[in-house]
């Protein structure tokens, strides 16, 4: 197959200078220069840039709402904000954390990683990759926007629920369309990213041969291609449920609030996995180089994130167990929703048998993956607990629920970002970053990390519901110790900005394989600092 | 060994919550004071025990590689990869260990789902922001009152000290007899919201324009508290549920007191009222249904929900006042308020808002009126 694909490789224009093997000409024509560069740019090194920095930027505005939910929580009582300033302070944290900060970062690290790993010298249509990009910061704007209009944004929590969604001003409706946008940007990305992965591989990279990075990708950009029209759809319904007179979710005209539900965590659950399945393809490249020792299994690792991401699909309604579903219906989501640990417990145990008997070094990549490995796999504990239908029911809507998804959003997806950062700055930027600055970065993270959301477990336990502004003062030392953990965390992520600033500025030169136990192409075929366009003849792969 | 600190450890979980339901650092779930909440509970401490052990093999393996197989202590790296056997194992061995989880969660399950033939059934209907409970079968029938937060705004707001139930409190309890088997049925009448007591192990959503059905049988005598789980708008966090559990005897005494007092709240629908005593009345049932949103100066939230002083509607046309009063108005959060007061509530509150404020239309609308305005 794979020999039929790679004819399509982009036919090089330069045949008089295929001399060299591994390093490219990208010098004949470098980045242009000026803002224009950022505009109108199609290469994949600038996009992923891009997303990057733009998701760093829209981390730190969901993390300031974070800390004004946080803030108002440190004490029972109302002390900084009005209770619907409040609910709009959630419901943007989590839009925006999910849609504008943990997405796109994966996708930034698409965009630099795919045409690196695969041999290729960009992506398949970089044109729409541009256009891709540049419909997020209009999204993002028009999110913000919502808090100018008329009434304030909405408060209806991240999963916009019918039929608290009719009741909203204005705020709700350029939500909605900001959510399309977002959508649009998501599913082109997506079909860059498939195109790229089965038609430019490089001579010799047959699928089984393909980084685990790239792999976890090709099965993200299908899940998206599948569930972001879903939310499209069912905001589309909401939207016309405000202002056309249409009944979706309104049973006075003969539909169904919970009809809202199932259509959101259709694509909701499978959301979880799209911002999931990336960061295990970063930790799988992390920790096999960190350990000099390949991926225990490549294999099964390739077959157990297609299976989670298949199982993605029937489980949604686990979200659902106190809307009054039928009890087989329960029975059936409870059992499939248990299945799930089997596959990600397969990829747990890959990593770590991975790690037994390495050469194991620890520097920030591999502490930032071993973080994600240590306390994902307490938010699949968690999980597990919450896939039991009478446990869930004291549980759901509770700060245990929050506790969570934050351990699989936060020290999952966040942690893994980070080790990818970390691990590939070297080689994107050809700077070192400060090694002990980024270990410092690593503790303080992790412990801020556990301060505000561990506790939060004792939350839900007790009773506390989520999403509310005040509480009863049984509940006041933990939310305080949340609370300052949460100011701590906020706080220790300026140092991260400060350390690529530094690094960007006046960083050591990085080596040309900077870490000795890498061996995807980017580190053993191209030069550090990379040329602006590479692998225009593409590498042979054995 | 284990067993040693297994009981050590539960020892100490015990201590910390026993006493109180509402003690600081409670670290687990309530064992509560129905069979069904004792069986989540035993089945969430079984599934901790689960993930401990699995806990301890993974982790240990890991820790054990970060501390023996370092390069800085000259580790060599093996080579090795895949093995068919181990990933076997370890798909395997999971999936066993998910059957013997899945078969006592099936079981609680079935048992806490089955609502059939209940001592008594109780309609619990979700208001932004309050609850309506209507006794609809058993001892009781017939009865039905609101029930809202009973803390003073002078606590939310940190000018009066909190009080021990502070946000868990209501006007009025739901009280409900020991040892019967009590079906409550959920509902709403404008977003969805979840009755939710954990003590009673109880959470279900209540959807509007649909019912649902979930129960309880409280084993023992006492006050639980607990709140709405949904996110329902503004005051979604200060919507508590106390249900009062007391004995057979107590009930019986309850029923026919509250049925006395329902007898003589009625008000006359006749009688015609002059403007103070209208303006009166008028203000209390503002206090009570209007005033989270319109606020106690009729400014309203700017933006968010509009100012009733100097209000076109308000100092317009009394039909058109009494209208939006009666049905709400779609698209808002303004409610219909036809099913939750009587016709002499309406025409007090729309008496008082005419005449406060800035507004002195100097109308008394009568409750004949607003009957005529159902029709």
């Amino acid at each position: 197959m794979s020999a039929v694909i790679d004819n399509h490789a982009p036919a090089h224009g330069h045949d008089g200078h295929d001399g060299h093997d591994h390093h490219d000409h990208g010098d004949h024509h470098g980045a242009p220069p000026g803002l224009m560069r950022w505009v109108t740019t199609t290469n994949h090194k600038d996009i992923g840039t891009m997303y990057l920095w733009f998701s760093f930027v829209m981390f730190l505005v969901g993390g300031v709402m974070a800390l004004t939910i946080r803030a108002e929580l440190f004490n029972p009582g109302m002390q900084i904000v009005s209770p619907e300033f409040f609910n709009t302070m959630t419901t943007y944290h989590g839009l925006i954390m999910v849609f504008g900060a943990i997405m796109p970062a994966f996708v930034g690290f698409a965009n630099w990683q795919i045409p690196l790993m695969i041999g290729a010298p960009d992506m398949a249509f970089p044109r729409m990759n541009n256009w891709s990009f540049w419909l997020l910061p209009p999204a993002a704007i028009l999110l913000m926007s919502s808090f100018l209009m008329p009434g304030g944004a909405a408060g209806v929590g991240w999963t916009m629920y019918a039929p608290l969604t009719s009741q909203m001003g204005p705020g709700m409706d350029t939500t909605i369309f900001a959510v399309h946008l977002l959508g649009m940007s998501s599913i082109m990305g997506s079909i860059n990213i498939i195109t790229t992965i089965l038609n430019m591989r490089a001579p010799g990279m047959t699928m089984m041969k393909m980084p685990m990075f790239v792999w976890t990708w090709l099965i993200t950009a299908y899940l998206l291609i599948a569930v972001m029209p879903v939310l499209a759809g069912a905001v589309t319904m909401t939207l016309t449920d405000r202002h056309f007179g249409t009944s979706f979710f309104n049973a006075a005209g003969g539909g169904d609030p919970v009809l809202y539900q199932h259509i959101f965590w259709f694509f909701g659950h499978p959301e979880v996995y799209i911002i999931a399945i990336p960061a295990f393809g970063v930790v799988s490249q992390v920790i096999p180089a960190f350990s000099r020792k390949p991926l225990f299994g490549y294999a099964s690792m390739v077959y157990a994130t297609s299976s989670i991401a298949i199982l993605s699909f029937i489980v949604w309604a686990h979200h659902m167990y106190t809307v009054g579903m039928p009890v087989a219906g329960q029975l059936y989501f409870m059992y499939a929703t248990m299945l799930i640990a089997v596959p990600t417990g397969v990829k747990v145990f890959n990593w770590v048998a991975t790690m037994w008997k390495g050469s194991l070094s620890f520097e920030t990549p591999m502490l930032f993956a071993l973080g994600f490995l240590f306390l994902f796999t307490l938010g699949g504990f968690t999980g597990l607990v919450l896939s039991m239908t009478p446990v869930d029911v004291p549980l759901h809507d509770t700060y245990y629920v929050v506790a969570h998804f934050h351990y699989v959003m936060v020290a999952g997806a966040l942690f893994s970002a980070f080790a990818g950062v970390y691990y590939w700055f070297p080689k994107w930027s050809g700077k070192m970053y400060d090694e002990k600055l980024g270990k410092i970065h690593f503790w303080l993270t992790l412990i801020f990390f556990n301060m505000i959301f561990f506790v939060q477990h004792f939350l839900g336990l007790a009773g506390m519901p989520r999403r509310i502004p005040d509480y009863n003062p049984q509940f006041t030392e933990f939310n305080q110790i949340s609370t300052i953990g949460a100011f701590g965390f906020g706080l220790s992520q300026l140092l991260f900005l400060y350390i690529l600033l530094k690094a960007i500025k006046s960083g050591e030169p990085a080596a040309d394989k900077q870490w000795d136990g890498a061996d995807t192409l980017e580190w053993t075929h191209l030069p550090t600092p990379m040329p602006y366009h590479t692998f225009e003849n593409p590498p042979t792969v054995k | 060994m284990m067993k040693k600190f297994g009981a050590l450890i539960g020892a100490a979980l015990l201590a910390l919550h026993a006493g109180t339901a509402t003690a600081a650092y409670q670290l687990n779930l309530t064992p509560g004071v129905t069979k069904a909440s004792q069986m989540i509970y035993d089945l969430h401490n079984l599934m901790m025990w689960v993930i401990l052990v699995i806990f301890v093999g993974v982790f240990a393996v890991m820790f054990w590689s970060v501390y023996a197989h370092r390069k800085s202590v000259g580790h060599k790296a093996a080579n090795f990869h895949e093995n068919t056997t181990v990933e076997l194992i370890w798909t395997i061995v999971p999936f066993i260990i998910l059957i013997f989880m899945a078969w006592p969660a099936t079981k609680g399950l079935l048992s806490v789902r089955d609502t059939s033939s209940p001592d008594m059934t109780i309609k619990a209907t979700g208001y932004q922001w309050k609850w309506g409970y209507d006794y609809i079968k058993g001892e009781g029938e017939g009865i039905s009152f609101l029930s809202q937060l009973a803390t003073p705004q002078e606590q939310i707001y940190g000018t009066e000290k909190k009080g021990e139930n502070y946000l868990l409190e209501t006007d009025t309890h739901l009280v409900v007899p020991v040892g019967k088997k009590i079906r409550i049925l959920t509902t709403a009448a404008d977003v969805i919201h979840a009755w939710f007591v954990p003590a009673l192990a109880v959470k279900q959503d209540a959807i509007p324009g649909f019912v649902r059905d979930t129960w309880f049988k409280a084993e023992k005598e006492g006050v639980f508290r607990g709140q709405c789980a949904e996110l329902c708008g503004k005051d979604h966090g200060f919507m508590p549920i106390v249900v009062e559990v007391v004995s057979a005897e107590k009930y019986t005494a309850w029923v026919a007191d509250k049925k006395k007092q329902m007898a003589a709240a009625q008000d006359d629908p006749n009688k015609k009222w002059e403007l103070a005593e209208m303006k009166a009345r008028g203000e209390k049932v503002y206090a009570n249904n209007c005033v989270a949103c319109h606020q106690a100066n009729g400014q309203g939230i700017k933006g968010s929900f509009p100012a009733l002083d100097g209000s076109k509607i308000v100092q317009g046309a009394a039909a058109g006042h009494i209208n939006i009063v009666l049905n709400g108005k779609a698209g808002t959060a303004m409610a219909a308020f036809g099913k939750q007061l009587s016709d002499t509530e309406i025409a007090a509150v729309v008496t008082y808002e005419r005449n406060a404020w800035g507004n002195k239309t100097g109308d008394v609308v009568q409750p004949s009126d607003v009957k005529a305005a159902r029709k």
